[in-house]
């Protein structure tokens, strides 16, 4: 597949005139468009430290530019706008502005690890794209996206019980998210998938909704993890 | 033969329901021995590593020095790709980072939990298989042959990447191969399937979005079962719970919301395996599957 590459040329910045006269010269045709310069005065020389204090962001220093991790990735090949390499060079300029460009599709990454594992440098790039969709939320630039309320109902359910229940964290992420639970194709496939089901097995997955799964030595592991998650996180951001 | 302690983890307690039923049935068949891991914790799956990574890398060094400690054994199998690669990753980050051993040492501590000592290596189902009995050991046990089925070996993302933490693949003749897997080809070769050239061996199900971003993994998926009929297959063969229910859900939600029809079967490689051994289609869960196989196998003879 070709590599494309993401134009820094914004549609704002592009002029075009049917006719066009500069210092008395007719210059319409082929001189008709014209794009208003660019000077980056925006930039943020602190922005690259402030992702690597973000989990997954830590080795975005030392990127090269290679591209590897782009011309590999799973979304990229969804939506040329998906560009990790690109996002990785303007944290590294500070140019938080582009970044917030994005911010509706960075959070789509599908931690497929294509391009941690061609990465010639070590920057794992799916880390660096979970640490910025984290900035962005925790910035209320954007709202808390479902991939991060998925994470978080995940993490609850361990740290109460040591273990999770599939039907319980898909109800609670439908709630969280605002999103009925009957969705027509779940409903299609709970059809399918009960079709020659033994009355025993259902009423196991039936039950285990209800007395919820548990690691019975649990004890006070889940708290003791939730404390250090909470030190660590005052460590890196105050 | 090494008796190995086995993690089945929340998914094939769960939705991966028939993946359990077809891994204990054809350990049992082939006449390995393994243990239930003693009350395990969830390894975190995908999502517990974007709270924060110490808690996945505590989570599944938990799990392993239960194996250790208080199984005495020294090899922990998971069947599920999640399980693996987390207890692969604890493992590499702690034998090369003294930090993170630290920290797990003194968190195991004050939790009162068992202490990773290392002496463990973690082993997916698949790798268990070709260790213990290799093609050769399993086809001497086929009793009803998949004579000529096709399939498409489906391995997915975190049974082969990122390559770093499997220092045991890419190692030449008889390894696995994080480019190019080929144990599950080898194994249902053994039982008189016909693997067809998959390209899409490695690619992404979107799992990790399967709910969140529910458009994204019906495009994955479909990516994957229209690769898989170009191919020729007439069976996807599965090696990961989390795979495996994301490629039979957005089927139907392709079949529902799009229009979109792909005809495909989905089975987990123990279930077909399974078949191979003689075992009814029953005691292997293929009735609890949401893709429906049973017209298919009765008519190819192997149901
Ligand atoms: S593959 Fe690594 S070094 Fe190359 S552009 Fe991507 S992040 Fe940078
Ligand atoms: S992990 Fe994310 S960024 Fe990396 S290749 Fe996959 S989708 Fe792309």
């Amino acid at each position: 597949m070709a590599i494309h590459e993401k134009t820094l040329i914004e549609p704002e910045r592009i002029l075009q005139h049917d006719k066009l006269v500069v210092d008395g010269v007719d210059v319409s045709g082929h001189w008709n468009t014209m794009i208003t310069p660019r000077t980056v005065v925006d930039y943020d020389d602190d922005f690259e430290a402030t992702i690597q204090k973000y989990t997954g962001g830590e080795n975005v220093h030392r990127c090269w530019q290679c591209g590897s991790c782009t011309n590999s990735c799973t979304m990229y090949a969804q939506n040329t706008d998906f560009n990790p390499r690109y996002w990785i060079y303007v944290t590294r300029l500070g140019l938080k502005d582009e970044i917030i460009r994005d911010k509706e599709i960075i959070w789509q990454c599908v931690s497929c690890n294509k391009c941690t594992n061609i990465c010639p440098k070590d920057v794992r790039p799916e880390g660096v794209m979970k640490a910025l969709a984290h900035w962005l939320e925790e910035e209320g630039i954007t709202d808390k996206t479902p991939s991060t309320i998925f994470d978080e109902e995940f993490t609850e359910q361990i740290y109460a019980r040591g273990r999770i229940e599939d039907g319980d964290v898909m109800k609670n992420f439908f709630k969280k998210t605002g999103q009925p639970l009957m969705q027509p194709w779940l409903v299609e496939m709970i059809k399918r998938m009960v079709r020659y089901m033994p009355v025993a097995h259902l009423m196991r997955m039936g039950t285990n909704t209800v007395f919820k799964p548990r690691t019975k030595s649990w004890g006070r592991t889940g708290e003791v993890l939730q404390e250090y998650v909470r030190e660590q996180k005052e460590a890196a951001h105050g | 033969m090494a008796k190995v302690a086995y993690y089945p983890g929340c998914a094939l307690e769960g939705s991966g329901g028939p993946y359990d039923r077809s891994t204990r049935a054809i350990v049992k068949a082939l006449g390995l021995e393994m243990e239930n891991l003693k009350d395990w914790n969830c390894c975190g799956a995908m999502e517990v590593k974007n709270v924060h990574p110490m808690l996945q890398t505590y989570l599944s060094a938990r799990n392993l020095a239960i194996a250790t400690e208080q199984m005495g054994l020294d090899a922990v199998m998971a069947p599920c790709n999640g399980c693996y690669h987390n207890l692969k990753k604890a493992e590499f980050e702690l034998a090369t980072s003294e930090d993170a051993l630290n920290t797990v040492k003194d968190l195991a501590k004050k939790s009162d939990d068992p202490e990773y000592t290392g002496d463990v290596r973690t082993l997916h189902l698949l790798e268990w298989l070709m260790e213990e009995l290799g093609p050769e050991g399993v086809k001497a046990k086929v009793k009803n042959t998949l004579k000529g089925i096709k399939i498409a070996n489906y391995y997915g993302c975190m049974y082969t990447r990122p390559r770093q933490i499997f220092p045991e693949k890419d190692q030449g003749p008889g390894s696995e191969s994080s480019y190019k897997p080929h144990f599950m080809d080898d194994l249902l070769a053994a039982a008189g399937a016909e693997n067809v050239d998959f390209p899409l061996k490695t690619a992404c199900c979107g799992g990790a979005h399967t709910l969140s971003d529910a458009d994204t993994s019906t495009q994955l998926v479909l990516n994957l079962l229209q690769a898989a009929e170009d191919s020729g297959a007439e069976v996807i063969a599965t090696e990961c719970p989390t795979c495996h229910s994301g490629l039979e859900m957005h089927q139907v939600r392709a079949e529902k919301e799009f229009g979109i029809k792909t005809g495909v079967k989905i089975l987990y490689f123990t279930q077909l395996l399974g078949l191979a051994l003689g075992l009814s289609p029953r005691k292997l869960g293929i009735h609890e599957n949401v893709s429906d196989s049973m017209d298919f196998l009765k008519q190819r003879g192997v149901a």
